[in-house]
């Protein structure tokens, strides 16, 4: 273990390096990438590296970058690639198909607005594209997390209860490329915690066929098994936890991220590093008394529902902010866990650094001095901030 | 016309034992990607494969979960990424150091249209992969839509009066990527499309064949006619079969006889090219200029009039 510093791009990447030749006395690893900002970075750093079994291959557009993955891991094959944004949105059809084959792909996003206009700041926008098809996803608050999240996200995605693609989400630029002390393990400790991939439905000598045509029937089975194995993540993931504690000595965040949450009154929920300054929020007014607490949500696929329900038990005020416009609804997170809180709590949907915007603790302050002069919640406010 | 004699087509006890399409499948009656599988199967005797088939007819022809009526592992890709997810396959396969050849199966959609990116970038990247695209020369998934690989005059659905414009010379775009090997193959010339279905499975590096495959859906022609409507568009020089070593070498495998009773023949026995005003004499101009040109790239005959 050493501690060393790296950009969240960069820790990203080395973890899919790390995982990439933990499996090289299996099938290998092999990746398609294409460059896109604010990702480029980690294809970049992973472009570098030499993985003994393994092959990056530089494609000609996100799509077919998709595309080389979903041939790796049908061969049975670690894959990993990483975008951003409209690379993403042009990819969305391999997602699709990469989730439909119950491939354990990891992907790392570095957030960014969609375009046009063209703006390279981050939004969740982009990777909530793929909230409705069967990828895991994580939203990370800093670089170790990225790290760590990448590797976990590996022994989730492989394990066979669970059996799908997986997105390790960090916000473009304020994390992508931002330098921080990363926690970095050994290629041994990785070994362990990363055994071998066994694909079982890989492309072998047997004649079947991947991908094949269903009856309705079929594929709405298909898609119950998805579903299952979907919600049971949060279980697993616990498990992927503890091994992840016992071999490198320290424990990857919970899927919820809750901060003096306990005896809060008003709750602030946000994703990704909203979660970072809210925190900080936070503790400014505790210090004026105020009884406000924090959570972050870091898993949003599966949503931890259960343990959101809990949280949001007795809270009289939530704040839910999103980094992304549902447009013409609110904000994506608002619309998925509002339904959470207490029904005379006042639940208001804020969608803040919207399109990359620089949300300060200021803006934070102000927005719940509004939440809670408030008796009724309003309609989703987008809060513009400079 | 040195059309070659077409023996020894029987399936012999050297034939792979399992066919690669199996009873079962979904094509219509005639479909010549049908010929073409069993040709395959033929030439594959003794060859590991694994399959790549982005949406298309070959996406339908398998039948449904949980049968297949493919005799080898196969995945379905999505319609643009074919060449991708098989260099995917392939360099996996590379990486454990198996012999395994991975083969695309795609129509002319996926790979003179939605799929060219991907097929143009996994050349360019010379993956080892045998691309063979059967062309039926229309979108026959979706029910007959025209496509860049329709040729001039041809009724589809999207363009009922005709097509105007001439068909995309595929053989031309993968040869100036200069991959190992390319040819277009015949189905009506048994020997030589097995020649080249053995060659290019015995090649390593991106060889690309192009297949004319007869669609009696498509095409609007009796089902029993395919092979010989193979026959009269090669004959006529409508559909040239030759091949192309490295983007450059140029040998020419058919020698056609140019009749233009042949041409006469190709049209008159498919309805599509009824009622869009396309003839022999309209074609023409366009087979002789091709034919100039391939003469003078496989150096075979210098032609007189140097007008390409
Ligand atoms: S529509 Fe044409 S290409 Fe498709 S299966 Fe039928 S005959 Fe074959």
């Amino acid at each position: 273990m050493s501690v060393e510093l790296f950009s969240a791009n960069h820790a990203a990447a080395l973890a899919a390096t790390f995982a990439g030749r933990a499996n090289r006395t299996a099938r290998g690893f092999c990746s398609g990438v294409y460059p896109i900002t604010p990702s480029t970075e980690c294809m970049e750093y992973l472009c570098g590296q030499k993985i003994e079994k393994g092959r990056v291959i530089r494609v000609d557009s996100e799509h077919n970058a998709m595309g080389v993955c979903i041939g790796a891991s049908a061969a049975g094959a670690r894959s990993f690639t990483t975008t951003s944004s409209n690379g993403l949105a042009y990819m969305v059809e391999n997602c699709a198909a990469a989730a439909g084959y119950r491939l354990p792909i990891v992907m790392s996003i570095a957030n960014r607005t969609l375009g046009p206009p063209w703006n390279i700041w981050a939004d969740h926008g982009d990777s909530l594209l793929l909230r409705d098809l069967g990828w895991l996803q994580f939203y990370s608050a800093d670089n170790q997390e990225v790290f760590d999240t990448v590797l976990c996200a590996f022994r989730l995605a492989e394990d066979p209860r669970v059996l799908m693609p997986a997105l390790c989400c960090m916000d473009g630029f304020i994390l992508s490329h931002t330098m921080a002390q990363v926690e970095i393990p050994t290629q041994d400790q990785v070994d362990r915690f990363l055994p071998s991939t066994e694909v079982p439905q890989r492309l072998d000598k047997t004649a079947h066929t991947l991908g094949q045509m269903e009856l309705p029937y079929q594929s709405a089975a298909h898609r119950a098994q998805h579903h299952r194995a979907m919600r049971g993540a949060r279980e697993v993931y616990a498990e992927v936890q503890d091994a992840f504690e016992e071999i490198f000595g320290r424990r990857p965040a919970d899927p919820l991220v809750a901060y003096r949450a306990e005896d809060a009154e008003t709750l602030i929920v946000s994703m990704g590093t909203l979660g970072v300054t809210a925190e900080r929020v936070v503790d400014l007014l505790r210090e004026q008394g105020q009884a406000v607490g924090s959570v972050r949500v870091r898993m949003f696929r599966p949503l931890p529902d259960a343990d959101l329900r809990k949280l949001f038990a007795g809270k009289k005020r939530v704040a839910v902010l999103d980094r992304d416009v549902s447009l013409g609804f609110g904000g994506v997170l608002w619309g998925e866990v509002r339904g959470f809180a207490d029904p005379a709590a006042i639940v208001q949907s804020y969608m803040i650094g919207v399109a990359g915007g620089d949300v300060r603790p200021e803006h934070m302050l102000d927005l719940l001095a509004e939440l809670e002069q408030s008796h009724e919640a309003g309609a989703p406010r987008i809060v513009e901030v400079a | 016309m040195n059309e070659p004699v077409l023996n020894g087509i029987a399936l012999t006890e050297k034939d792979r034992r399992d066919p690669l399409l199996r009873p079962g499948n979904s094509n219509c009656g005639g479909c010549g990607m049908s010929n073409l599988m069993q040709m395959f199967r033929r030439a594959a005797a003794d060859h590991e494969l694994k399959m790549v088939v982005p949406a298309c007819c070959a996406a339908v022809t398998g039948g449904t979960f949980p049968q297949s009526a493919f005799g080898i592992p196969t995945i379905m890709s999505t319609f643009a990424s074919a060449a991708s997810v098989a260099s995917g396959l392939a360099a996996v396969a590379q990486l454990n150091g198996e012999g395994t050849r991975i083969v695309c199966l795609a129509g002319d959609g996926g790979t003179y249209d939605i799929g060219m990116g991907t097929l143009s970038a996994a050349a360019e990247r010379n993956e080892d992969i045998l691309y063979i695209c059967y062309d039926n020369e229309i979108y026959g998934n979706t029910g007959g839509q025209r496509s860049s690989a329709t040729p001039a005059g041809a009724a589809t659905t999207s363009t009922p009066s005709g097509k105007r414009e001439i068909k995309k010379d595929i053989l031309g775009i993968m040869a100036a990527h200069r991959i190992p090997y390319a040819a277009s193959i015949s189905l009506a010339h048994g020997d030589d499309t097995l020649r080249k279905l053995q060659y290019a499975l015995d090649t390593r590096g991106f060889r690309f064949l192009h297949v004319l495959s007869p669609c009696p859906t498509g095409w609007k022609s009796e089902p029993a006619m395919g092979i010989e409507l193979v026959r009269l568009a090669v004959r006529s020089g409508l559909f040239p079969v030759f091949e192309i070593f490295d983007g450059e070498r140029y040998v020419i495998n058919v020698e056609p006889d140019f009749s233009a009773e042949a041409l006469m023949m190709y049209l008159s026995l498919q309805r599509r090219f009824r009622n869009t005003g396309v003839t022999e004499e309209s074609l023409q101009p366009n087979i002789e200029r091709y034919w100039n040109y391939l003469r003078l790239m496989s150096g075979r005959i210098v032609p007189a009039r140097r007008d390409v």
